[in-house]
Order: C-alpha cells, then sequence, then structure tokens
C-alpha cells in the first residue's frame, strides 16, 4: 500500500508575529522623542554615574574642536533669551526669526550673524560651518548668552538655570577650564558635565 | 512566505457554476514588512536613554584675587594627581619634596587596576592616620595644559566611584610638577593648594 504524502502548505501563519511587530512598533513610537540633530557632533567621554539630565530649566553648552555651541531647553525661554541679547547688542530679529529661534537646534555664531543661520533650512545649518560663539574677553558673547538664559529662566520658570556642559573626548583641557572659567566668573560653580554611560567591569 | 493558490485555476468545467471556495487567510507577509520597516526607523531615530550626566562643583571664587585664601590642609592627608598629555597620569602623596612614605611621584594608568586601587589603599591609610570619619582624604587634581576632558572625565569618575569625600581641581602648575610631567623628577618646594567640597 502507498503512502499517501500529505502535501504540506507554503504559508506560514504570520498573525502571531504581526501582533509582536505592530506592539514593538507602538512602543517605540509612544516612547519615542525624537533626536534633536546635532550642530556639532561630540563624543562624549563615559563615566559610571548614573544621574539623568533635567528635561528643562536647562542650558547646554556643547564643547568641540574648540569652538562652542549653546543650546536651551524650552521655546519660551529661548525666545526671551533671544529678545534679551537682541535688546544688549542691538540686533533686530522679526517675529518669525523668534519663531524659528524657539524651535532651532543648538547654534554656534556671532550674535550678528544669527540671523543668516535662522534663515538656512535645518538641514543646511549643520552643513554651514559654524565658527562657534566668541568667547575671548574682548567679545564675550558666550557669558552674555549665558546671563541672558538665566534671566529668562528665572523670569518664565522661576528657577535657577541649570548648566551642563557636553564636551568632546578629545578636547584639549584649557578649552573646557575657559568654558568654566566663563561659568565661574557669575559665579556658577556648581554644573553639569554630561557623559555617555559607562560598562561595569570599567 | 506567500499563499500558493493551487486548484483554482482550473476553470469552469461543464456547465455548472460553481461558486469559488473563498480563501479566509488573508496575507500578512506586507504587512509584517512594514510593521518592522517602521519599528527599525523608530529605533534607530529614538534616544531610549537620556544621557548621563555628572556634578561638579567648583569652589568660590571671588574677582580679587588677593581675597582667594589658601586654605592648608594636613600633608598626610593629601594625595596631588597630575594629569598629563597621552594619557599620562602622575601622583604623590604629601609634599612633592617630602612625600610621605610610598608615595613619592609615581606613574600610575586610568581604571580598575590602575589609580583605583592605589586610591582605595590610600583611602584607609588616611583613615587610620587620622582616626576620624570626618577627615578622610583629600585628592587635588591638577590637568595640563595637554591633558584632554576624557582624562578629567576619567579621573572625576574615579573619585565617584571610590567615594573620595573632598577633591578639587586646581589649575596651577609649579616647574617641578611640569618636570614631572616631562619625565624628569626633582625636588621642589612646597605648592598652596585650595581645596573644595564637592
Amino acid at each position: 500500500m502507498a503512502i499517501k504524502m500529505k502535501k504540506k502548505s507554503t504559508s506560514t501563519d504570520m498573525t502571531a508575529m504581526c501582533d509582536v511587530a505592530f506592539l514593538l512598533l507602538t512602543f517605540f513610537i509612544l516612547t519615542a522623542t525624537a533626536k534633536a540633530p546635532e550642530v556639532l557632533p561630540v563624543d562624549t567621554p563615559q563615566s559610571t554615574v548614573q544621574t539623568k539630565l533635567p528635561e528643562k530649566n536647562l542650558a547646554t553648552l556643547t564643547v568641540g574642536g574648540g569652538k562652542v555651541f549653546f543650546d536651551i531647553k524650552g521655546k519660551d525661554v529661548r525666545k526671551r533669551t533671544l529678545e534679551l541679547m537682541s535688546n544688549k547688542y542691538g540686533v533686530k530679529f522679526s517675529e518669525d526669526d523668534q519663531n524659528k529661534f524657539a524651535v532651532m537646534e543648538s547654534f554656534g555664531v556671532p550674535i550678528q550673524s544669527l540671523k543668516q543661520v535662522l534663515d538656512m533650512k535645518p538641514a543646511d545649518r549643520s552643513k554651514a560651518g559654524q565658527p562657534g560663539i566668541p568667547k575671548d574677553s574682548l567679545d564675550n558673547q558666550l557669558a552674555e548668552w549665558i546671563q541672558n538664559a538665566r534671566i529668562a529662566n528665572i523670569e518664565i520658570q522661576d528657577k535657577e538655570l541649570e548648566i551642563a556642559i557636553k564636551g568632546d573626548a578629545k578636547e584639549e583641557y584649557p578649552v573646557i577650564r575657559k568654558v568654566m572659567d566663563i561659568l565661574q566668573d557669575q559665579k556658577i560653580n556648581s554644573f553639569s558635565l554630561v557623559t555617555g554611560l559607562r560598562g561595569k567591569e570599567f | 512566505m506567500a499563499e500558493l493558490n493551487t486548484g483554482d485555476g482550473g476553470g469552469e468545467k461543464g456547465g455548472k457554476v460553481r461558486s469559488k471556495k473563498q480563501n479566509s487567510k488573508v496575507d500578512l507577509t506586507a504587512m509584517v514588512d512594514l510593521a518592522f520597516l517602521l519599528i527599525t526607523f523608530f529605533m534607530l531615530t529614538t534616544t531610549l536613554s537620556k544621557p548621563q550626566s555628572m556634578s561638579l562643583g567648583l569652589p568660590d571664587k571671588d574677582p580679587d584675587k588677593d581675597k582667594n585664601k589658601d586654605v592648608k590642609v594636613d600633608e598626610n592627608r593629601t594625595m596631588t594627581i597630575l594629569l598629563g598629555d597621552n594619557n599620562k597620569l602622575v601622583r604623590y602623596v604629601g609634599l612633592l619634596a617630602t612625600p610621605v612614605s610610598g608615595g613619592a611621584p609615581k606613574d600610575f594608568a586610568y581604571g580598575k587596576d590602575g589609580i583605583r586601587k592605589e586610591l582605595i589603599s590610600r583611602k584607609e591609610a588616611v583613615l587610620q592616620y587620622t582616626g576620624n570619619k570626618d577627615k578622610g582624604m583629600i585628592v587635588i587634581i591638577k590637568p595640563s595644559k595637554k591633558s584632554n576632558y576624557r582624562n578629567l572625565v576619567d579621573i572625576l569618575d574615579e573619585m565617584a566611584i571610590v567615594n573620595v569625600p573632598t577633591y578639587a581641581i586646581v589649575n596651577d602648575f609649579t616647574p617641578e610638577e611640569t618636570k614631572l610631567l616631562g619625565g624628569s623628577v626633582s625636588a621642589a618646594p612646597v605648592p598652596a593648594t585650595e581645596t573644595a567640597n564637592p
């Protein structure tokens, strides 16, 4: 008697796989916060400290290649800071420019050429080769930005602004020291250093 | 993967119109493909964890230089760590001219088998010496101009791991200390140090 082979179906049941895939998808969509494009990409050093950076009331100074870039969290604080800076340096910004500045990523240009950066498309800003915010004693715009951001933050959030330094691992110490000195001149004696997470075995 | 419909292709044989048996299965392959594509996209564009940060406190700096007082501390409690270029690290205990026993300037490596062992053993020794928990070790970190930011963060991280009660970042270098990083060792007068509570 011949044995009849059952004809196997070539199709797989995709239902379970589909379920899992969409479950994961939902999870990722809900937990996602879009990664802000980095204008000045830096490779942060690692540490074992596990303190997280705050989401609000934070200004980040990105230091890499001798340049300093500045970033503040919060749209209202950013707008107010720009307003204060524009009064101080006599550079006018239109309503449109202010709105663009509010949602912009970090920047590193003297305030005189900030408008050109605002007029660029977001994708072009990182390619533009921004020179960094002037920080020498003759034209210390970085100190002014920090000062005005602190004022703006106290006006709007009623809290002291926290400062984080995000430095490149290969950055030489004198540049970092210069930034720390600027902070210390404003009596900011405690701030955070942004680091990556290091494995346990270090 | 895709459903192969075999046996339906025959068409109508004979005169009777047979209603085709509808296949109840939906082909989910394309849907799964799409879902995984989106998952990949979201995984790559999200920052799952917020960046870590380490807080750092520096001593108050008075703009008037004369008012910055030097704090005198017991030399038996201090360890000075000099950071040089190419990940060089030199430490001495006490004063550079008259280091405490076993505390002469010596090179160390970063990490678990290098400076950390030394820090832990020295911390114990200081506690035994003072016999007072409030008077622990004091570490003075001196990053040279050629050291990089990674060195600084690494050594601050060591402070956090070893739990050093007091440490300070000091910027002034004596010529002797500069020489030390350059390689040659020589006796030197005592540098004035300032300390801070982190």
